[in-house]
C-alpha cells in the first residue's frame, strides 16, 4: 500500500496540480511539499505528492554499488 | 523493464557470507517485487530474507474491520469510505465488501481527498474514512483533518487505525533472530534515516533503505551483507533519489500536529506501544471512534491462520498449513493472502517456493 509512483508535474494551480505519467494525467494534491514546478518529477502516494525525485540522484545508486565494489576489490 | 547488468547478479550470487545471515524485508511492496523479480534464487547461500510486517491492511486487526462493519449498517446516513485493499479483509462476522452487499453504505476509494469532496457534496451525510496505513499514507489523513476544518466541514470523520514502523522494528529487532532490516523506501520517504539509525545501534543491527526496482533491491542486499558481516551498525541510505537524510519534514510536521502516539494493536504482533496514531483533542470534533463512541474490542484471530507468524517472519507463508490448501488468493482465509501486497499472495502468485 506504500506504493509511490513517480509523475511529472504539468500544471500547478495552488496546492493541487495535475500529474503525468505516461498519457495518464491525474489531479494531485501538493500540500506535503514546497516549492513544487512544473516539469519536476515527483512521487505520488494516495493523491498527494510526497517527495520531489531528483534525477542526479538517482544516479547515486550506482555510485553507491561502485564504492561496495572497490572496498570488496580492497579486501 | 530494464534488464538487469549481468554482473550485479553474479556479484550477489557469488559473495562470500561467512555465517549464516537472516535478513527481513519489512515493506509489503518489497516482498512483491522480490518475489515477482524471483530475487531470493540470486542470493548467496547462507543469506535468507524473511517478509515481514509492513502490508498495513494485513496488520490491521479484524476489530477495525468490524467497526466499518458496524458504521455502515447500524448508523443512518452514514457513508464508510476507505482503500479499495480494505474491502475484503475478514472481519469477526463478515467484510466490508459483505456489508456492502447487505446495503451497507461503503466506497472503496484512490485518495482521502476523495471523502472530504464528498462531504463537502453530501452535507447530510456523515461521512467516516477508514485511515489504514503506515507513515507514507498517515499525513494524507493529518491533511484530511486540517482539510475539514478549514472548509467547516462538520460531518467528515476519520476512524485512524494508522501505525508506525520503527516501533515494530524496535519489537522485531529485540528478538535477536534477524541480522538485518531491509527498510521500507516509501516510509522513509517521509521519516527519514534518524529512526533506522536509533534501531540500530540499540540493538546492534544494520538497516538499508531499498527502492523497489530490480536493481534498487539486489545493491541493498549488497549493501546489507556486507554491513553484516562487517558488523556496522548503522542505517545507509540507498534510495537517494527518493529519501532525503531528514525525510519529509512538512509531512512529520503535519503528523505531529494531527496525531499523537497509542499504544496499538496489530494483527499477529499483538499490542505495541507507541505505535498508533491517534487524533488529538484538539481535533476531535473530527475523530470517528469519539463521535460514534466506537469502543476498540480485540478480536479473536481467524482458526488456523498463521498470518501472525508470517508477519513476524517466524515462518514462510507455505509452511501455513492453509497455504495454496484452503487459502489461496480467489478464496482467502487470512489477511496476507488477500491484500495484493500480502506476503502470502505474493508468494503464492510468483511462486519463491525455495524450500531446500
Amino acid at each position: 500500500m506504500c506504493l509511490a509512483v513517480p509523475h511529472r508535474i504539468v500544471r500547478v494551480d495552488g496546492n493541487e496540480a495535475i500529474a503525468e505519467i505516461g498519457s495518464i494525467k491525474k489531479k494531485v494534491r501538493l500540500d506535503l511539499l514546497e516549492d513544487v514546478r512544473i516539469g519536476d518529477y515527483v512521487l505520488i502516494h494516495a493523491g498527494f505528492a510526497i517527495e520531489k525525485l531528483s534525477v542526479e540522484e538517482a544516479e547515486d545508486i550506482l555510485d553507491a554499488w561502485k564504492e561496495i565494489e572497490e572496498a570488496q576489490n580492497e579486501g | 523493464m530494464r534488464a538487469i547488468p549481468l554482473k550485479l547478479i553474479e556479484d550477489l550470487r557469488n559473495l562470500n557470507v561467512s555465517r549464516p545471515l537472516r535478513f527481513m524485508e519489512v515493506c509489503g511492496t518489497h516482498t512483491v517485487n522480490i518475489c515477482r523479480f524471483g530475487l531470493r534464487s540470486i542470493f548467496p547461500k547462507n543469506v535468507e530474507l524473511r517478509s515481514g510486517p509492513g502490508c498495513p491492511v494485513c496488520v490491521t486487526p479484524a476489530s477495525a474491520i468490524k467497526i466499518g462493519v458496524d458504521l455502515a449498517l447500524s448508523f443512518e446516513k452514514t457513508i464508510v469510505l476507505t482503500y479499495g485493499d480494505m474491502m475484503k479483509v475478514p472481519g469477526p462476522t463478515m467484510t466490508l465488501a459483505d456489508a456492502k452487499a447487505r446495503g451497507g453504505r461503503i466506497l472503496s476509494v484512490y485518495s482521502v481527498v476523495e471523502a472530504i469532496d464528498l462531504a463537502e457534496k453530501e452535507r447530510d451525510f456523515k461521512i467516516v474514512f477508514l485511515g489504514v496505513g503506515f507513515e507514507t499514507t498517515a499525513p494524507s489523513s493529518a491533511w484530511a483533518i486540517k482539510e475539514a476544518k478549514r472548509r467547516n466541514l462538520k460531518n467528515f470523520f476519520l476512524a485512524s487505525f494508522h501505525k508506525l514502523i520503527p516501533p515494530a522494528l524496535e519489537i522485531l529487532a529485540s528478538e535477536r533472530t534477524l541480522d538485518g532490516f531491509l527498510c521500507p523506501g516509501h516510509v522513509s520517504t517521509i521519516i527519514g534515516l534518524k529512526p533506522y539509525e536509533e534501531i540500530s545501534k540499540r540493538h546492534k543491527i544494520p538497516c538499508v533503505i531499498s527502492g523497489f526496482e530490480a536493481e534498487d533491491i539486489i545493491i541493498a542486499m549488497l549493501k546489507l551483507i556486507e554491513m553484516a558481516e562487517k558488523k556496522e551498525y548503522m542505517a545507509f541510505n540507498a534510495y537517494k533519489r527518493a529519501v532525503k537524510e531528514k525525510g519529509n519534514i512538512k509531512a512529520q510536521e503535519l503528523l505531529k500536529e494531527v496525531f499523537e502516539e497509542e499504544d496499538t494493536e496489530w494483527r499477529g504482533l499483538g499490542i505495541i506501544p507507541k505505535s498508533g496514531l491517534k487524533i488529538k483533542e484538539e481535533f476531535s470534533d473530527f475523530d470517528a471512534k469519539i463521535a460514534f463512541k466506537i469502543k476498540d474490542e480485540s478480536v479473536k484471530d481467524i482458526p488456523g491462520c498463521k498470518c501472525g507468524e508470517v508477519l513476524k517472519g517466524q515462518i514462510y507463508p507455505y509452511e501455513c498449513p492453509l497455504f495454496g490448501n484452503s487459502c489461496t488468493p480467489e478464496q482467502p482465509v487470512g489477511p496476507c493472502m488477500i491484500s495484493s501486497e500480502g506476503s502470502c499472495a505474493a508468494y503464492y502468485r510468483y511462486g519463491g517456493l525455495i524450500e531446500p
